[in-house]
C-alpha cells in the first residue's frame, strides 16, 4: 500500500479521525485518548498503530507511557475536515439520486394520469 | 460521472461538484422543497431531519434539525440571498454546535449537462477553530457514514 493509500485508509475511519481531532489540541496518552470514546485501551492502541503506520502521528517513549501527537508532516487539519465533508456529501448525494429517481417516476405517472 | 469532486479554491473556499441524472428543475426542487430535502440532506446513516424549514425566497429563513433518534442533534440556520429557478441558489448558513459557527456563504449552481445536471456548490472554508469544532462534533455525534455529516453536517452541509 502506498503512503497515500495508507493515509486515506487511516482517515476513512471516524474514530481515527476523532483521535486526530483530539490530538490536534496537543499530546495525549492512550489512556487519555480512550476516556471519551467509551473504548478499551487495546482498541485505541490498534487505531493508533494504523495512524502511526500511515505517518499521521508519532509516539515517544516516556517511561512506561508512549504519548502520541500529530506528525508534523502529517495530513493537516484542513484535509481532515475535507474528508469529513466529503463523507457527508457523498452520503447525501447518493440519497439525492434515489429521491430524483422517485420524482421522475411520479412525474411520469402524473403525466399518464392527465393524458 | 456521478462521483463527487471536492477541491479547495485558495484558502477561502471549497468547491464540490456532483453530476445527477435528472433535470436542473428536479435537482433545484430537491434543494428547496422541505419534504424533498428531508429525504436526502441527512449526513450520516441513521440520522433523520424531523424539522425542515426552508423559505425559498430572498430574505427567507432556513432551519434544518437533525436527530439521531437518541436525543443527540444539531442544526444549521440560514437566510436566502438569491434564488434563480432552476439554476442558482445563494444562501448563508451557520451551524449551531450549539454555539453558532461564523456564517458560511454558499452558492449552489445547477447546470444542464447532457441529459442531467451538474451541481456546483461553492462554500466558505471555515476557519481553523470552526473546523476543529465541527470535527469534534462530528466525532461526538458519529457524523460519518458518511457526514455530516458534520456535513453539515454538517453541513452542511447544504
Amino acid at each position: 500500500m502506498s503512503q497515500l493509500d495508507a493515509t486515506f485508509s487511516a482517515l476513512s475511519d471516524p474514530t481515527r479521525r476523532a483521535i486526530l481531532a483530539r490530538l490536534a489540541l496537543g499530546e495525549l496518552t492512550v489512556m487519555e485518548l480512550a476516556r471519551p470514546f467509551d473504548m478499551t485501551q487495546p482498541a485505541v492502541s490498534r487505531h493508533l498503530k494504523v495512524l502511526e503506520g500511515a505517518g499521521l502521528i508519532v509516539r515517544r517513549v516516556d517511561g512506561a507511557k508512549r504519548p502520541c501527537r500529530l506528525a508534523p508532516a502529517g495530513i493537516d487539519a484542513i484535509d481532515q475536515w475535507l474528508s469529513m465533508l466529503r463523507a457527508a456529501l457523498e452520503a447525501n448525494y447518493d440519497r439525492l439520486d434515489t429521491v430524483l429517481a422517485a420524482m421522475s417516476r411520479s412525474d411520469n405517472m402524473k403525466r399518464k394520469d392527465t393524458r | 460521472m456521478t462521483k463527487l469532486n471536492l477541491t479547495t479554491e485558495g484558502d477561502r473556499y471549497v468547491v464540490a461538484t456532483r453530476y445527477c441524472a435528472a433535470s436542473p428543475e428536479a435537482v433545484y426542487r430537491a434543494h428547496v422543497e422541505p419534504e424533498l430535502i428531508q429525504q436526502w440532506m441527512l449526513g450520516p446513516e441513521g440520522w433523520t431531519m424531523p424539522v425542515c424549514v426552508n423559505e425559498a425566497h430572498p430574505g427567507g429563513k432556513s432551519r434544518y434539525e437533525w436527530s439521531d433518534g437518541k436525543g443527540a442533534g444539531f442544526y444549521p440556520t440560514g437566510e436566502f440571498l438569491e434564488l434563480e429557478p432552476f439554476s442558482r441558489i445563494v444562501h448563508i448558513e451557520r451551524m449551531h454546535l450549539p454555539d453558532p459557527t461564523p456564517d458560511n456563504h454558499i452558492e449552489t449552481k445547477f447546470t444542464q449537462e447532457g441529459a442531467g445536471t451538474l451541481i456546483t456548490m461553492r462554500m466558505t472554508l471555515p476557519d481553523a477553530e470552526t473546523r476543529a469544532a465541527m470535527l469534534a462534533t462530528g466525532m461526538e455525534h458519529g457524523m460519518e457514514a458518511g457526514y455530516v455529516r458534520l456535513e453539515a453536517i454538517a453541513l452542511p452541509l447544504g
